[in-house]
């Protein structure tokens, strides 16, 4: 209990990677909300790279983590720019109205 | 180690609950703020479990960079108040139960991966780029970051640089009765076209076109 081991910290991504994946499925509102699930779904991961990096005593994770970090950056700025295009374009973007691919 | 054992539980608290509060919150400027709160609280964990480089580039580049991104696209797109329609399918649609079911499923997948999990003590030996308990971590992390992963470590930044340029092109637009310098037309100017010397006759004046 007051030993943290590293199954605490895998618990603690795996608590935040679901909750990341339910702000994905159960979102309604905007866009930018899932944008932001993305990044904890992200973190989670990051979370599970450095602490298998620490409790193993491998440096690779953490670099991995560097570049995950970088990958994340990347694609919030782009995800961010699509997102003011389409608003600029469409006028909204809330998730029930982005429905242009319903056929 | 009772200490860190209060300070791993307190931070992860903060990091739950502030990720839940980042999904369910009505306003978005809010979830911004949560997401700003549990990045913070993450980088405590990572710097308290001895990775402090990572910890600091986490509050540098996701609260400092990512987050005011974010933030600043909240405020220039009007979306900040919208009515929240959490659980109230309007119609027929089937995404929340399926939903729910597909998160724990996954949950639970992760639960009895991290429970089943188990690896050899003679495994760590291993490992190329072990740490050691000499040097600092940012240190570490340099001779590595700048030697084994040199070329990922270029590759990250070609990255950065597509996303940058791509970023600008895709909200780039020409607005109409904006007055732009145009350089190439300025540049390109030949001295007849702008000056034009006139022969003044003595009373009689000259007649300008405008």
């Amino acid at each position: 209990m007051f030993e943290v081991s590293l199954g605490h910290y895998l618990t603690l991504g795996a608590i935040i990677f679901t909750i990341g994946v339910i702000g994905i499925f159960l979102n309604r509102k905007n866009v930018i909300v899932i944008l932001m699930s993305i990044e904890l779904i992200l973190l989670a991961v990051n979370i599970n790279l450095v602490s298998f990096s620490i409790f193993l005593q491998d440096l690779s994770g953490q670099i991995f983590t560097l570049f995950i970090l970088t990958v994340a950056a990347a694609e919030a700025a782009i995800g961010l720019a699509i997102i003011v295009v389409y608003y600029r374009n469409a006028g909204t973007i809330r998730v029930e109205e982005i429905e242009n691919l319903k056929g | 180690m009772l200490a860190h054992a209060i300070f791993f539980y307190f931070f992860s608290f903060v990091a739950i609950i502030s990720a839940i509060m980042v999904t369910v919150s009505k306003n978005t400027v809010h979830s911004v703020f949560f997401l700003i709160l549990d990045f913070i609280s993450i980088s405590c964990l990572f710097i308290m479990i001895g990775a402090e480089f990572l910890g600091m580039i986490m509050l540098i580049v996701y609260v400092g960079a990512v987050a005011v991104l974010f933030l600043f696209v909240v405020m220039m797109l009007n979306v900040a108040q919208q009515k929240n329609q959490w659980f109230k399918s309007t119609d027929t649609s089937t995404h929340i139960p399926i939903g729910l079911i597909v998160s724990a499923i996954i949950f639970f997948e992760l639960i009895i991966v991290i429970g089943g999990w188990k690896y050899k003590p003679e495994i760590i030996k291993n490992f190329s780029n072990s740490l050691t308990s000499n040097s600092t971590n940012t240190h570490t992390i340099g001779s590595v970051l700048y030697t084994e992963y040199i070329h990922l470590f270029q590759i990250s930044g070609m990255i950065l640089l597509v996303a940058m340029i791509g970023a600008i092109v895709l909200t780039f637009r020409k607005r109409e009765g904006v007055k732009r310098q145009n350089y190439f037309s300025q540049i390109s100017r030949e001295k007849n076209q702008g000056v034009e010397l006139v022969e003044i006759k003595s009373n009689e004046g000259v007649k300008i076109d405008v």
